[in-house]
């Protein structure tokens, strides 16, 4: 297998589907020309034309109102947001209409609607570009959202949004383009909806995704050095949530942490804690912890932004406090 | 027709039960006889069977409430059947009135101000603390939390300490009893250890007991060498597993001589003594925690046989924990023995409301002197058993007592008697 980039992950991903099916195009701010702010569908404008590869005016509310016109009659957008901050200018669009549409109208529309948006703190944007706001929108019913951690993931589960016929965000993380990974040679799709156990453990589970999963599988090495085996089921789609392999690796290590990058309060992991007290509650031997940024707006000095944001240290303090 | 489920009286001072666990819950198909939810009182865990067969229509009580005696807790009856909405305060009103010593019964909530009520909520510091995971495996393999000691944050139980339990020592996790680990070191810190329910019920009724009851005692010397014999011969022809013991036999003694003074066999209500009609001989069973009193009904009318492998059955399951409510309940009279620890004498606190309790010791070889009636007396060996009867001075009175005493030489001198 290849070890590739997230970047390239995502990248060749975007670019087969685009060969496989003629209705498939992105839309966003400098997607074209420019080839993305993250340079993701650099040589995309120069393959595919301006038809198929639209630069945006700067309003989101107008890039995703676009592509879901596009997407009710028979188009299969790929809407590309600069920052999932800016998806908040768009909200009403990406919450309000785009779950609702297939149910309010009978099910005579499908939205076979991709948004991609790049999320996350730690690359020193300020408070208001760097959020981690991805439980807000797993908490709608009829948007399915997907945030990969590796680039074999990234690649599979985006090409299957592109197929799928539901609105889907899909949240990339802006301090993971350079991630490298092994990605199988040729064509695969990973099924959404699907939690995966990315490293295997017996002492405590790990539940996490996104970058959550590059902190804990380093956080893993660490504890593995101590004789602490970890086991990191990575959620990989927050809706919808997969909670079988979460409990399999509970009923076995009987104890556990989340990891998230968002904020703890209302967060995924609040939701994963509820389910495995729901689903699992006489495997419960320790109270399970939630690892989470703290609860301030994100500092632009880095020292202060590192130390508000979820650490490799936290996890493994984490891990400790779980197993006293 | 659907049937109302209650709060079980399982002892003469119950006033409340906490519904632990909903065994059965709302819909599945219930016989008669199984269990429906598992209570915890002052005594023990115990089972709820249900009176009815059918389906559960209704749990009137949320698991964790602490549900007066009698209270309704759930409903069975026919799929489909439709049942007036109960909740749990619509009950107490209906209930048979307490016994004397309880606080009159009232739905639960967080409102009760009496300090022996809130011992029973969840989340007050007498409740055991430990994970769910060391519950259910507890649950499972029968073990007794309430002498565990948790090695998890704030002395949490966790599963660690139940399999080093299960593994270090059966007879520990059978709840029989425990022996302090052996390796652990000698620590000079003063150690602070909650009450368990059972002990502070203890407590509770022997103080009630000891302060206004007064007590009389008197102690008789029995000669145990007719009925040793007579033990070892009928022993001979039993299977291991059903020998009697002198105190099986003890009991039946006892039980034929409170024939003989109902007066012993009594309660005090007020200004009246109930003289009971059954003589049901309580036996204390040491449990983890403190001790329960198990009940041997109509002990004069069972054979031997009967008697011991009653008390066998059920002091085995009051150690486990999971006494029935017939175990525990309607004794008129106590017994405890410390036989077995070489006890040459001791006197018992009596059993409220019982009048009287026999406290009994070993029987051991000592010097007798024998001979006599136109024989010169000699010093000989014989086995002799002291044993002491506490008896309340406001129903009988030091005479009657030693009279009691005497009766039950003649049995326990002549054994033979007791099996005629």
């Amino acid at each position: 297998m290849a070890k590739i980039t997230m970047r390239e992950a995502i990248s060749q991903a975007l670019m087969e589907e685009m060969d496989r099916d003629p209705a498939v195009f992105i839309l966003g701010e400098e997607v074209g020309v420019w080839g993305g702010t993250y340079a993701v569908t650099k040589g995309f404008y120069d393959k595919y034309g301006a038809a198929r590869v639209k630069d945006t005016p700067i309003a989101e509310n107008a890039i995703i109102g676009a592509a879901i016109g596009a997407a009710m009659v028979g188009q299969r957008p790929i809407a590309e947001l600069m920052t999932i901050n800016f998806a908040f200018s768009a909200m009403d669009y990406i919450v309000n209409q785009a779950p609702k549409l297939h149910y309010m109208f009978g099910g005579q529309f499908t939205l076979p609607l991709v948004i991609r948006a790049v999320g996350g703190g730690g690359r020193q944007l300020g408070a208001t570009h760097s959020q981690t706001p991805d439980a807000i929108f797993a908490h709608f019913p009829g948007l399915k959202v997907v945030s990969p951690g590796t680039p074999e993931d990234a690649k599979g589960l985006l090409k299957s949004a592109i197929r799928s016929n539901d609105p889907i965000l899909f949240i990339e993380h802006a301090t993971m383009y350079q991630v490298r990974g092994e990605v199988p040679a040729g064509e695969y799709t990973i099924p959404i909806g699907k939690s995966k156990v990315q490293r295997p453990g017996r002492d405590v589970t790990v539940v996490t995704y996104c970058k959550g999963l590059e902190l804990s599988m380093k956080a893993a090495e660490d504890l593995a050095k101590e004789g602490i085996e970890a086991e990191i089921v990575d959620l990989r789609t927050l809706r919808p949530l997969d909670m079988e392999p979460v409990l399999e690796s509970f009923k076995k290590t009987t104890r556990a942490i989340v990891v998230e990058e968002g904020w703890k309060s209302y967060g995924v992991g609040s939701e994963i804690v509820s389910r495995i007290y729901e689903q699992a509650f006489d495997y419960v031997d320790a109270p399970i912890i939630r690892v989470a940024q703290k609860e301030v707006p994100l500092p632009y000095n880095r020292t202060l932004e590192q130390a508000a944001l979820p650490q490799v240290a936290d996890i493994i303090a984490a891990v400790k406090e779980v197993l006293k | 027709m659907a049937e109302t489920i209650s709060m079980p009286k399982l002892g003469f001072d119950m006033a409340e039960g906490l519904l632990v666990r909903w065994v059965r819950q709302v819909g599945e198909n219930i016989n008669k006889g199984d269990v429906l939810a598992e209570i915890e009182t002052d005594k023990a865990t115990v089972e709820v069977e249900s009176s009815a067969s059918g389906v559960v229509l209704q749990h009137i009580v949320d698991q964790g409430t602490v549900v007066p005696v009698n209270a309704p807790i759930a409903i069975v009856g026919q799929a489909g059947e439709k049942v007036e909405a109960r909740t749990a305060d619509n009950g107490p009103k209906s209930a048979p009135a307490a016994p004397r010593s309880a606080p009159a019964p009232a739905p639960v909530s967080s409102s009760i101000a009496s300090t022996e009520i809130s011992a029973f909520v969840p989340g007050q510091s007498s409740i055991i603390k430990a994970s769910p995971l060391a519950k259910k495996i507890a649950r499972d393999n029968k073990v007794d939390l309430a002498h565990l000691q948790g090695t998890g944050p704030g002395g949490r139980i966790v599963r660690k300490d139940i399999e080093v339990a299960l593994a270090g020592d059966r007879s520990t996790a059978a709840g029989i009893q425990s022996q302090p680990a052996a390796q652990r070191p000698v620590s000079s810190a003063d150690q602070v250890i909650q009450t368990t329910k059972l002990r502070q019920a203890i407590g509770r009724r022997l103080v009630e007991s000891k302060q206004s009851i007064p007590h009389f005692y008197v102690t008789h010397k029995f000669k145990m060498d007719a009925l040793l014999d007579m033990r070892k011969q009928a022993n001979a022809y039993l299977p291991d597993n059903e020998k009697v013991s002198v105190n099986d036999f003890i009991l039946k003694g006892v039980a034929l001589s409170l024939r003989q003074f109902p007066n012993l066999n009594a309660n005090l209500k007020g200004g009246e003594v109930v003289q009971f009609g059954h003589v049901n001989v309580g036996v204390a069973v040491t449990v983890p925690g403190g001790l329960m009193t198990v009940v041997v009904k109509d002990t004069d009318q069972k054979t031997l046989r009967q008697i011991s492998g009653e008390v066998k059955a059920m002091a085995a399951r009051a150690r486990e924990g999971r006494v029935k409510p017939e175990d525990v309940d309607g004794s008129t009279f106590s017994t405890s023995s410390l036989g077995m620890y070489d006890v040459e004498d001791f006197i018992a606190i009596i059993n409220p409301p019982e009048a009287a309790i026999l406290a009994i010791g070993s029987a051991r070889e000592v010097p007798v002197v024998v001979g006599g009636e136109g024989h010169p007396s000699e010093l000989g060996i014989g086995w002799r058993m002291k044993a002491t009867i506490s008896v309340d001075h406001r129903v009988s009175d030091g005479a009657e007592a030693a009279q009691f005493m005497q009766a039950l030489a003649g049995f326990l001198e002549n054994p033979v008697r007791m099996l005629v």
